[in-house]
């Protein structure tokens, strides 16, 4: 059943679509027109943009994938005929010409690797054993070589091994930038782990303190908060996976909820509103729990009378977005600004470390927003994207 | 038609959506019982979400106006709607559950670990959405006229409103209870008039115009061709429409993702019982309604051509309400899932940008559905299957089910599919309906083969191109995860 107006529809939008590619490629071609600056300039700037092209490719330290792409563009900021990148076991990224060297090529760098100099072999028999020169050139990163950079061309003057040591140098310093991300994500982790244990010995007295108060008045509720108890700590001491599903974070919060109101009895109510549609969001591992805590131990135990924890879960888009709010003493927000930026060591560790997870993970559009003022309580907004192909929960 | 009966069940169900929107999930409870288990959706509600956001226009209207005009070869539609969700249970489902990713663009940009293909999807879907909303806002359109009086364009601009409002003021958070809401809606609106008309005609020994196998209006039947291609499009296309998908999230786990496809098996075959009977009793009852040129417009007119009086109104405003619930609710999940391809690979991230994207979403259809005018709901949406089954559908299936597809074969054959599928649908428009060839009308036969066939070729062709997460992406699509905390 052919429907014409459906199809004109379907018209408009191709040449909608047409319009729009031509006018794309008008822009690009007036463009190339434009003027560009000096010889001069235009060198720096092409010299430039190889190196942060290549330099975003090896922004994970030396590997097969990223030198693979690396080396495209340095082999244009050098202008050799054959680019090789290699680390300290084997040849990572091969590009342009001569490939049948390649399997001979960590022979002909072994001494680079082990002396750490330049070396520059000539064509023929004698060095390379074919028509091409070779400039191998060591990357040092603090002071290791864990690597060559190896340039082939007709000849190997001057300008080429100076430039090639050059772009070694400037490997090397990529590198090591790459291991800084590592180990600042190393030391994430480490502070996960502390999270993990600086939880326990406040949060544990006081709740065998409570527990024991039950164990003669109601036994039956002094048992089931330790069994509360052991699931608590199970979920807390976890050792695998870095995410885990708001689900199982709502339930972990749940018991620390529980055994909090065993101690403060009807002191803290909490509401909470969740929408089904997030609860299977991949979140990070422990990253509402000590918001919770947050909202009991510096919203409310400093206050006098009742206090209210309200926990709501959105579906907002292509976000999640949790918020936890309490009515209890409120914080003092120029204080809490430093305390997040690190300058000074608060109560508030907790806080610090999942913003600084999330600015980690998701960027820094996803820190944590706080909203808050003496005696007017704290509102804490966390938004999440609800798609994480990346992260297993 | 008392158009102010018809008036007043039109603002009841836009009301109606718009409170359940805003307050279905606005009961705080306390700890006393904060069961995350009784917060999870079970199959049951989604299920009927799902329904109630896949029965569209076409199937509300169109089904039982093409059973007026082409009798049994119309059967096929309802056939194909709902076997679409067999293909979906058995090939789909659960591992797109697992994938974690929240849109097919994320999905395919999480399978071929490629910017370029999310781009060339979202483009797909986008286009996908829009196509399928223009029916919708044509079926609102025409309900309008034919009951109110008012002109068409008022019905399209009152659905593109409603929705914008309820979507931007953020009322779509409990969009599942929503649309659960929906079908059972919209299957009451059907069910119970023709009920009454059964019983009523039952009741007055009332003797058929014409026998059930004559035709109105004299069309010869469609060609084995025909019913075969728009079988091939209804089938593929379910497992490539954007907004279905996004429920699956609302599944626990990949098995209750199954499960619920199930369920909507039977809700959808449930449902399909009733336009299929309006289109019988049509035929035999009121064959003239066929040769107004208007036989989408038919179930609005039976209850009051056949009972009349006031028990006529009264159906027939419950007949305008589930048609409007059925825009409205299809309407809002493609206009959500669209928002949400649109704000995050156009807009950039953002409560404001995702509200940008929803009336953006929404309002380029509205204005393709007031340039042009419906002929027949069920087969424009007919065609939207065939352009999806011929571009979402090889992505998906091969991306799921074959470790070989590569970032440039899905490209190819998306690109492909879809130029092969929009050039047919444009070429027959030129040509006007009564020019066009089988072949041309309903490209599905040989635009999906073909679009699988050059994915599956180019990805040969480049296959050094297969991304470096394969294994580790292919593992988590297949494997059972651990159940969601529910359990105590």
């Amino acid at each position: 059943m052919p429907d014409s107006p459906l199809l004109t529809a379907a018209a408009v939008a191709v040449i909608a679509l047409a319009i729009a590619v031509v006018v794309a490629v008008g822009l690009k071609v007036l463009r190339s027109f434009r003027d560009l600056g000096t010889d001069a300039e235009r060198a720096t700037y092409h010299t430039l943009h190889a190196a942060s092209q290549a330099g975003q490719h090896l922004r994970r330290g030396l590997n097969p994938a990223g030198a693979a792409k690396a080396s495209r563009h340095l082999r244009t900021l050098l202008g050799c005929d054959a680019l090789a990148i290699t680390d300290t076991s084997g040849v990572l990224a091969w590009d342009g010409a001569a490939e049948e060297m390649k399997p001979r090529l960590m022979d002909l760098a072994a001494g680079v690797l082990a002396g750490g100099r330049t070396a520059v072999l000539p064509p023929g028999p004698d060095g390379t054993g074919t028509g091409l020169a070779a400039v191998i050139a060591p990357v040092r990163a603090d002071s290791r070589v864990v690597g060559v950079v190896a340039a082939f061309a007709p000849s190997a003057g001057a300008g080429l091994v100076r430039a090639a040591g050059e772009v070694a140098d400037w490997v090397a310093v990529q590198v090591e930038l790459a291991e800084l991300d590592s180990s600042r994500t190393l030391l994430m982790e480490a502070e996960v782990r502390a999270l993990r244990a600086q939880i326990s010995p406040h949060f544990i007295y006081n709740s065998l303190n409570a527990i024991a108060s039950f164990i003669n008045t109601d036994p039956a509720r002094a048992r089931e908060l330790v069994v509360e108890f052991a699931d608590f700590t199970r979920y807390s001491f976890r050792r695998h996976g870095d995410f885990t599903t708001l689900a199982e974070e709502l339930r972990c919060i749940d018991r620390y909820l529980l055994l909090e109101r065993a101690r403060f009895g009807e002191r803290v109510q909490v509401s909470l509103r969740v929408a089904p549609e997030v609860l299977s969001t991949v979140i990070p591992f422990l990253s509402l729990q000590p918001l919770v805590e947050n909202a009991v131990r510096h919203g409310l135990e400093a206050k006098e009378g009742p206090g209210h924890i309200t926990i709501t879960a959105d579906d907002a888009g292509a976000y999640a977005q949790v918020t936890i709010e309490d009515d209890g003493v409120g914080m003092d927000p120029a204080q809490l600004t430093s305390m997040l930026a690190g300058h000074i060591d608060g109560d508030h560790v907790g806080l610090r470390n999942v913003d600084a997870r999330l600015r980690q993970v998701y960027g820094d559009a996803h820190g944590l927003v706080i909203e808050t003022a003496p005696g007017e309580g704290t509102l804490i907004t966390m938004r999440v994207p609800k798609s994480q192909p990346g992260h297993d929960a | 038609m008392n158009a102010g009966v018809a008036a007043a069940a039109l603002a009841v169900v836009s009301v109606a959506t718009a409170v359940i929107g805003f307050y279905g999930l606005r009961i705080s409870r306390t700890t006393g019982d904060f069961y995350v288990a009784s917060r999870t959706v079970r199959p049951w509600w989604n299920a009927s979400a799902i329904g109630g956001e896949y029965l569209s226009a076409a199937s509300f209207l169109g089904v039982a106006g093409l059973i007026l005009l082409s009798g049994t070869d119309a059967l096929w539609f309802p056939v194909g709607y709902t076997a679409g969700y067999l293909m979906l249970l058995l090939f789909v489902a659960a591992p797109l559950r697992r994938s974690g990713a929240y849109t097919i663009p994320d999905f395919t940009e999480a399978r071929l670990d490629s910017r370029a293909v999310r781009k060339v999807t979202s483009l797909v879907v986008v286009l996908v959405g829009w196509l399928y909303i223009v029916p919708q806002l044509h079926g609102a359109a025409l309900t309008i006229r034919i009951t109110t009086g008012l002109p068409s364009w008022v019905g399209s601009v009152a659905v593109v409103v409603v929705v914008c409002l309820t979507v931007v003021a953020g009322g779509m958070r409990s969009i599942t209870f929503v649309q659960a809401f929906q079908y059972w809606l919209k299957l009451t609106a059907l069910a119970v008039p023709i009920l009454f008309i059964l019983f009523v005609l039952a009741g007055t020994g009332y003797s058929p115009v014409a026998a059930p196998a004559v035709n109105p209006t004299g069309q010869p039947p469609a060609s084995l061709y025909s019913n075969v291609s728009l079988l091939v499009a209804l089938l593929f296309g379910t497992l490539g429409l954007p907004h279905v998908l996004v429920r699956f999230y609302t599944n626990p786990d990949g098995q209750s993702a199954r499960r619920t496809t199930l369920i909507v098996l039977g809700l959808l075959s449930v449902f399909y019982l009733f336009p299929t009977a309006y289109g019988l009793v049509g035929r035999m009852f009121a064959p003239e309604l066929g040769r107004s040129g208007q036989p989408d417009a038919m179930v609005l007119l039976l209850p009051r051509e056949l009972v009349g009086g006031a028990a006529g109104d009264l159906l027939a405003a419950l007949v305008v309400a589930g048609a409007f619930a059925a825009f409205l609710s299809t309407t809002s999940g493609l206009v959500v899932s669209l928002a949400g391809v649109v704000s995050q690979d156009v807009l950039g991230a953002g409560v404001g940008g995702f509200r940008l994207a929803a009336v953006v979403s929404a309002v380029v259809p509205l204005g393709f559905a007031l340039m042009t005018d419906s002929l027949a709901l069920a087969g424009s949406v007919g065609l939207v299957f065939a352009f999806t089954a011929s571009t979402v559908c090889p992505v998906l299936l091969l991306g799921i089910w074959w470790r070989g597809l590569t970032d440039a074969g899905a490209i190819a054959g998306m690109v492909t599919g879809g130029l092969l599928c929009g050039g047919a649908m444009i070429a027959g428009s030129v040509a006007g309906a009564a020019n066009t060839p089988a072949w041309l009308a309903q490209p599905a036969a040989w635009s999906v083969p073909t679009a699988f066939a050059v994915m599956v070729l180019v990805s040969r062709a480049t296959a050094g191109r297969v991304p470096a997460t394969l294994s580790r992406v292919m593992t988590r699509l297949h494997t059972p995860e651990r159940p969601l905390a529910t359990g105590r």
